[in-house]
Formats: structure tokens, C-alpha cells, sequence
């Protein structure tokens, strides 16, 4: 489980999240879903720790992600965000391989060497394994970086925009993965774009707005019609497809 | 993974044993004493500087994220040189050790003031960091130079910041560079770290590295090894440029693997143009310095014409 309580964040004068109280259920697929500039990510950042402690707190799995020592929480969380444009070059494999820092220090023994093969294999990273990143496309890439945080194999895995770049079988092939790991008892926070895939394989939805929480709850008690017309200002359409809302978002209402 | 091990290790094997045999004086009558007292202190200093400088120059393009950057072209070397500088004037007759540590610190301020400029650039803009250093060596060394002109103190800076030589190294007169060779083992053991620090501040947090850490930990090795050839030998050019970027562009930024074949590499570098300097004006010398100088800029100007094209 995932407590933040009272977060906010504030740059050059600028309220980016405004106090924030919040809980993410363990054991499932997280979205956090809004508008541009919503905060979406700023959230992300801060349950992983990668944006300077602000005031409030985060809760990993009972852990303040504020105290705790750095090399413990990156065996209870793996976070990837997104990318700044500067590729390492790194071969795939070694990309991978430093997934396994958290657990090996990069001393890797059995256990690591089949994670790290258990990645490769779970993103279609085999015929890659040998490449240099700056030599991969944006997708490919993005699938290195993935399959590190997967790699990690952590309680919790925090996805900042991972479809980014994705083609739709990788895409889909990534929300797959995501709900094998629910199933083995993982936990999954991830920031989406795409209102469908959240509606199709989220078990709750963090919907935010203007660096607040403007609802959450179970993907069809969130992502209503009129609930995501007012998210988003723009009037939305929802249906059912099997069992299952289906946001009509492409369509401009008649 | 080690192919590219092998082959620079017998280069470097047969640049050493070549560097025993060659210079002014012949090797029989006293051979075992030449030998003894200055080729192989030579030839050791020449190895140690080369590695040395070499691995700073990779773990600066690492921590800082950029390819073009190394100790000889963003003012470290101008830092060490003002420290010892300083410490002359203030305390002319302080302990060599002293001096040192001076230097070292001063190097270390140089760096981290160097971080603190370039962390304020736009990251995409690669080239507006090390036209950044080299304004930064700029005027530092000018301001070094003006000081040591008022105080008389210009011949001991020009050692320091001219092209460096090993002509004037004897036995009990380059063991500092031990020191040097001290980080480039450090370094080694940080390998990783470097390496993960390479995918930005964000992916090493994520991993449970704190990113500052690894950062001064690295602005350490390169003040320390840049300290330590500065006061001993002189400043080489381009040898932290021209070799991290060559090796990894074959071997990539798996640090682990390829920081061996950069030390080995730097040093064989270094090594040869030591060798050079001895043998193309024989009975002679130019310092290899001079001679790194040349290659380095031509070097220099063909790895940015070249470009962006991995990606950074």
C-alpha cells in the first residue's frame, strides 16, 4: 500500500500538486489518469522519490520514502519515468542487467541472471540483447528501459507515461505484463494518456486536475461521461465494450 | 566482452619494453643503473599519467553526461595550478605533501565549479558544455599566468600548465602518480555506479544510488588524478578526450568492462608520444606534450565535427 499524505509541491511560485491525501491499494493496477499539467507525473515522482522531498509524506509499503535509506526502497519500488533524450550506450543487456543493482550491487548470481533473462524474454528483447541503445528506435528503447525496471522486481513498479513511443502490440503487450505481475501479487502505478487502456485493465483510477485529486475509485465508477467531460473540459462519451467502459474520446459529440 | 583487452595490453607490453631502450644515453656500462633510476621511473610515470588521465576523462563524461568533456579542457588542471600556486606564495616552504593536498582541493573546487556552470545549460545543447570549459581553463589559467607574472612565480606555472614532459623524471621524483593510479583503482570499484550515474540522476535514484554521492565521488577521482600529474609532471592535453570516446565507441558505456581498456589504452597513448618526443629529434627531446597536443586537436576537432551521431 501506497499512503501520501498531505503532499504538495511548489516550484519557482507555481503550486504543481496542491496538499494532497491519498491511499494506492496493494495487489493492483493503479492509473492516474488528467488533463496536461494536471500533475500526474509530479505525483509519480514523488512517491518514487526522484523529485526533492517536499512537504508531506509518502508511505511505501509502510516505508517514508523520505527516510528511508535509498538502496531498501529500490527493493520495494522500481520507477521509470520519461525520457530526456540522452541515450548511455549501453547494449541492452547491461541496461537490464543494472536492474539488478538494487540486488546483486553488481555481484549478479543465479537469481539475477534469470531475472535479467525473464525480462529480455517478457519484452521481445532477445534479438536486441547485443545492441548498443543509441542504436534502437524510441519503442525498442523504451522497452530496454521497461524491461530494467521490470528487471527489478519489486513490490511496487511506477510507470511514468510507459506507453510512450509504443506500438500498439507492445503496448498492449506491456498492459499484459502488468496484469501478470497484479496477479502474482504485485502492485502497478502508472500514469496513462490513453483513457481505454486504463479502462480496460486499471482496478482503480486516480483521476487529477490542476495538481489535485478530483476522483478515485473503480475504472467504471470513474470514467463516466460526465465525470470525464468536466476532467478534461471537453465532452466526453462513454459506453460499455465487455463489461468494461469504452471512452468514446476521438469521437466530437453530434 | 575482453576482446579488445588482449590487444591493447601487448601494444602496451611492447610500448613499455621499447620505452626501456630508447633516449640519450646508451644502455651499456651502467645499464642496471639507467634503468633503475630514471627509464623505468619514466616509462612507470608515463604509464601511470596516461591511464590515469584516460579514466578521469571517462568518469567526467559520465558523471556530467557529456562526451566532450575532460579534466585537460574544462580548468581543472588551471585549479590544481592556482592552489599550488597559492600555497607558494603564502607558504613557500610547506611540506611536499602539503602542496598537494592543496592542489587536490583546489582541483576539486575547480570541477565542482565547472558542474555547478554547466548544470544551468540546456542538456541537448552537448556542445555549449565544453565551450563552457574551455572558457572556464581560459580564465583561470589567465588569471594563474598574471599572478605568477607579478610574483616572478611564471616559470614554476608554466611547468605546471605547459605541455607536460617526462624528461626531467628520475626515481623518487614521479611517485606521486602512484596516487593517480590510487583513483583510476577507485574508480574501477565504482565502475558501476559511474555507469549507472550515466543514465541520469533520476534512473540512479531509482536503482537506491544517491545521485550526489556518486557525482562527488567522481569529481574526486578526476581532482585527484588531475592534481597529481599537474604537480608532477605537467598538464597533457586531450588523452581523457580522444581515448574514453574511441573506446566506447567499440565497447559502449558498460564501465565494468571497458575502464580497463581505457586505462591500458590512455597509458599506451601516452606512452608512445613519450617515445616519439625521444626518437624524432634524437639525441634531443619534444615533450610528449606537444606532441599529444597535436594529435589531440586534430582529434578534437574530428570527434565534434563527427558529431551527435551516438545519440548524446
Amino acid at each position: 500500500m501506497i499512503e501520501v499524505t498531505d503532499l504538495s509541491f511548489t516550484v519557482g511560485g507555481a503550486q504543481i500538486l496542491a496538499p494532497t491525501t491519498l491511499t494506492l491499494p496493494a495487489g493492483q493496477i493503479t492509473a492516474l489518469i488528467g488533463p496536461n499539467g494536471a500533475g500526474k507525473s509530479t505525483l509519480s515522482r514523488l512517491i518514487a522519490r526522484v523529485e526533492t522531498p517536499p512537504p508531506g509524506t509518502v508511505r511505501v509499503n509502510g516505508r517514508d520514502v523520505a527516510t528511508t535509506p535509498g538502496g531498501l526502497l529500490a527493493r520495494e519500488l522500481a520507477f521509470l519515468g520519461q525520457h530526456t533524450g540522452l541515450a548511455s550506450r549501453l547494449r541492452v543487456r547491461d541496461l537490464v542487467a543494472f536492474g539488478r543493482w538494487p540486488h546483486c550491487h553488481g555481484r549478479p548470481g543465479p537469481a539475477d541472471h534469470a531475472a535479467i533473462a525473464r525480462a529480455l524474454a517478457e519484452f521481445e528483447l532477445e534479438p536486441l540483447a547485443q545492441r548498443f541503445l543509441d542504436t534502437l528506435s524510441g519503442g525498442q528503447a523504451q522497452r530496454a528501459h521497461l524491461a530494467m525496471a521490470a528487471a527489478q522486481e519489486t513490490p511496487w513498479l511506477i510507470l511514468d507515461e510507459p506507453l510512450n513511443n509504443l506500438d500498439l502490440a507492445h503496448a498492449r503487450g506491456l498492459m499484459v505484463h502488468l496484469a501478470r505481475l497484479r496477479d502474482a501479487g504485485g502492485s502497478v502505478l502508472i500514469v496513462l494518456h490513453d483513457l481505454n487502456f486504463a479502462a480496460a485493465w486499471a482496478d482503480h483510477v486516480v483521476a487529477m486536475k490542476a495538481g489535485a485529486v478530483v476522483a478515485t475509485g473503480r475504472p467504471e465508477a470513474v470514467l463516466t461521461g460526465p465525470l470525464l467531460s468536466a476532467l478534461y473540459d471537453t465532452e466526453i462519451e462513454v459506453t460499455v465494450h465487455g463489461g468494461r467502459p469504452l471512452v468514446l474520446h476521438h469521437l466530437a459529440p453530434a | 566482452m575482453t576482446r579488445p583487452l588482449v590487444p591493447t595490453l601487448a601494444a602496451l607490453t611492447a610500448l613499455a619494453l621499447a620505452s626501456l631502450f630508447v633516449g640519450a644515453a646508451s644502455l651499456d656500462g651502467q645499464a642496471g643503473l639507467l634503468l633503475w633510476v630514471s627509464r623505468i621511473p619514466r616509462t612507470a610515470a608515463a604509464i601511470l599519467t596516461g591511464a590515469a588521465l584516460a579514466v578521469a576523462g571517462v568518469v567526467m563524461q559520465q558523471i556530467l553526461r557529456n562526451r566532450f568533456v575532460e579534466p585537460a579542457t574544462t580548468g581543472t588542471p588551471e585549479a590544481a595550478a592556482a592552489g599550488l600556486l597559492a600555497i607558494t606564495l603564502v607558504a613557500p616552504a610547506a611540506p611536499i605533501w602539503l602542496k598537494m593536498i592543496v592542489a587536490a582541493v583546489s582541483a576539486l573546487l575547480g570541477t565542482v565549479l565547472f558542474a555547478a556552470l554547466i548544470r544551468r545549460l540546456p542538456p541537448r545543447e552537448i556542445y555549449l558544455v565544453p565551450l563552457s570549459g574551455l572558457i572556464l581553463s581560459g580564465v583561470l589559467g589567465a588569471g594563474v599566468t598574471f599572478v605568477g607574472w607579478e610574483t616572478d612565480l611564471l616559470p614554476y606555472v608554466s611547468v605546471w600548465l605547459m605541455s607536460g614532459e617526462f624528461s626531467g623524471v628520475i626515481a623518487g621524483r614521479y611517485e606521486l602518480l602512484w596516487i593517480a593510479g590510487a583513483a583510476v583503482a577507485l574508480a574501477w570499484a565504482a565502475a558501476d555506479r559511474f555507469a549507472i550515474l550515466g543514465l541520469g540522476p533520476e534512473a540512479a535514484t531509482a536503482l537506491g544510488l544517491n545521485p550526489r554521492a556518486v557525482l562527488r565521488l567522481g569529481l574526486a577521482v578526476v581532482a585527484i588524478v588531475t592534481a597529481m600529474v599537474v604537480v608532477t609532471v605537467g598538464m597533457f592535453p586531450f588523452v581523457g578526450l580522444i581515448v574514453p570516446n574511441l573506446v566506447t565507441r567499440v565497447m559502449g558505456d558498460n564501465l565494468r568492462a571497458a575502464l580497463p581498456v581505457v586505462a591500458l589504452a590512455g597509458a599506451g597513448l601516452v606512452l608512445a608520444c613519450d617515445l616519439a618526443g625521444r626518437i624524432v629529434i634524437h639525441p634531443y627531446e619534444i615533450p610528449a606534450g606537444t606532441i599529444l597536443g597535436v594529435i589531440g586537436a586534430l582529434a578534437f576537432l574530428w570527434l565534434l565535427w563527427r558529431g551527435d551521431r551516438d545519440g548524446r
